[in-house]
């Protein structure tokens, strides 16, 4: 598909243009949209590479700890561990070795894939443009099946730690009579599927959301006036950085909320 | 011919009035009513710290988890509102097809 990248004929064609993602189609292996069968590739290369720089910077300063003096890579590492860990003992009581690794990938995941928002939203896509692709969104967070994705495996990790906690027995009574006791067992079930459902969902959405208005300001704020952007640009930057930071956090704490709550 | 365009008109004149009105409505609603929690959270929040200053740090960190509570849901609201205005419309969309269907 040819579009006038360089000169787009309205600010809503140039938002169109880059709200669109760099798609496989799985049924006929070319490029476009295929309904279900679809890849977002570029969700799916930003995602993968991030998360495994974080395991690589991560692994590669745990490996190789000094106790004298540590280097400014290994404060911020280790800053980032215990800021984690210290949440988790006060929230979650339990023994578990999952919660406090998954809190601390979700939190640095997702921070650094909303950094990636920081950037300049035509760099990326003019590069690669350079390259004969003609979409591509820079920042993941702002996909919906990516928030999806984290939220419905925070979900199954919930239902999973309801059964283990409690047993079968153990969860099922406590679906059946906990609002408002066992004779009204219909309304329980219903509120309480309602309660558990909300969860992924509001979840991501949260996070989609936020990211989604702070890239389609940033995109409307690059059909400005060039004089006009550096002051609009910078003053959206500098609340959206509080805006990623605390996404990220609120994404973790509310894991670990929702776990310590199935184990209690 | 000249009739069924000035007819089109009135129809994409329509949606787009309603559009922006609606449009409106999303982003204001939504300012408002961050705008209001927000100042109920802050105002508790300072009342708190004055009245216990030493658990000042816990305090802060609890309402920046519910000021992104709060925010989200009015980031999703104005992302929809601005996406009726500059993105795209669609309910125009549809009108549009169907007027080129017919033409």
């Amino acid at each position: 598909m040819t579009t006038n990248f360089l000169h787009p004929a309205t600010s809503g064609e140039y938002i169109q243009h880059h709200l669109e993602y760099l798609q496989l189609n799985l049924r006929t292996f070319t490029m476009g949209d295929g309904g279900f069968w679809t890849l977002n590739l570029d969700t799916l290369a930003l995602t993968i590479i991030f998360g495994g720089l974080f395991f690589g910077i991560f692994r590669f300063v745990v490996t190789r700890l000094s106790s004298e003096v540590p280097g400014k890579l290994q404060n911020a590492v280790e800053m980032t561990i215990e800021f984690v860990q210290q949440l988790v003992k006060e929230v979650f009581h339990g023994k578990s070795t999952l919660i406090a690794p998954l809190a601390l990938t979700i939190f640095v995941w997702i921070f650094s894939l909303n950094m990636l928002d920081l950037i300049p939203v035509d760099l990326f896509s003019r590069i690669l443009f350079c390259f004969g692709i003609s979409h591509f969104r820079p920042v993941p967070t702002d996909d919906p099946n990516f928030t999806f994705a984290l939220s419905l495996s925070v979900f199954i990790l919930i239902v999973f730690y309801n059964l283990k906690a409690k047993g079968f027995r153990g969860f099922a009574k406590e679906m059946l009579t906990v609002p408002f006791g066992k004779w009204l067992f219909p309304l329980n079930v219903t509120f309480r599927l309602i309660e558990e459902l909300v969860k992924p969902v509001s979840l991501s959405l949260r996070l989609f959301g936020n990211m989604f208005a702070g890239e389609l300001i940033f995109l409307l704020i690059a059909t400005m006036p060039w004089w006009i952007q550096w002051t609009a640009g910078g003053i959206w930057s500098i609340f959206h950085i509080l805006v990623i930071t605390i996404q990220a956090f609120v994404f973790m704490m509310l894991t670990i909320i929702y776990l310590s709550m199935a184990h209690e | 011919m000249g009739e069924s365009t000035v007819e089109l008109a009135h129809l994409i004149a329509g949606i787009q009035s309603i559009t922006v009105i609606a449009a409106a409505g999303l982003i204001a609603i939504a300012a408002l009513g961050t705008a209001l929690s927000f100042g109920m959270l802050g105002g508790k929040f300072l009342e708190s710290i004055a009245r216990q200053p030493e658990l000042a740090p816990m305090l802060t960190m609890r309402m920046f988890v519910m000021a992104g509570l709060i925010d989200a849901f009015a980031a999703i609201s104005v992302a929809t509102g601005l996406l009726l205005v500059f993105g795209s419309n669609p309910f125009l969309a549809a009108v549009l097809n169907a007027a080129t269907k017919v033409s």
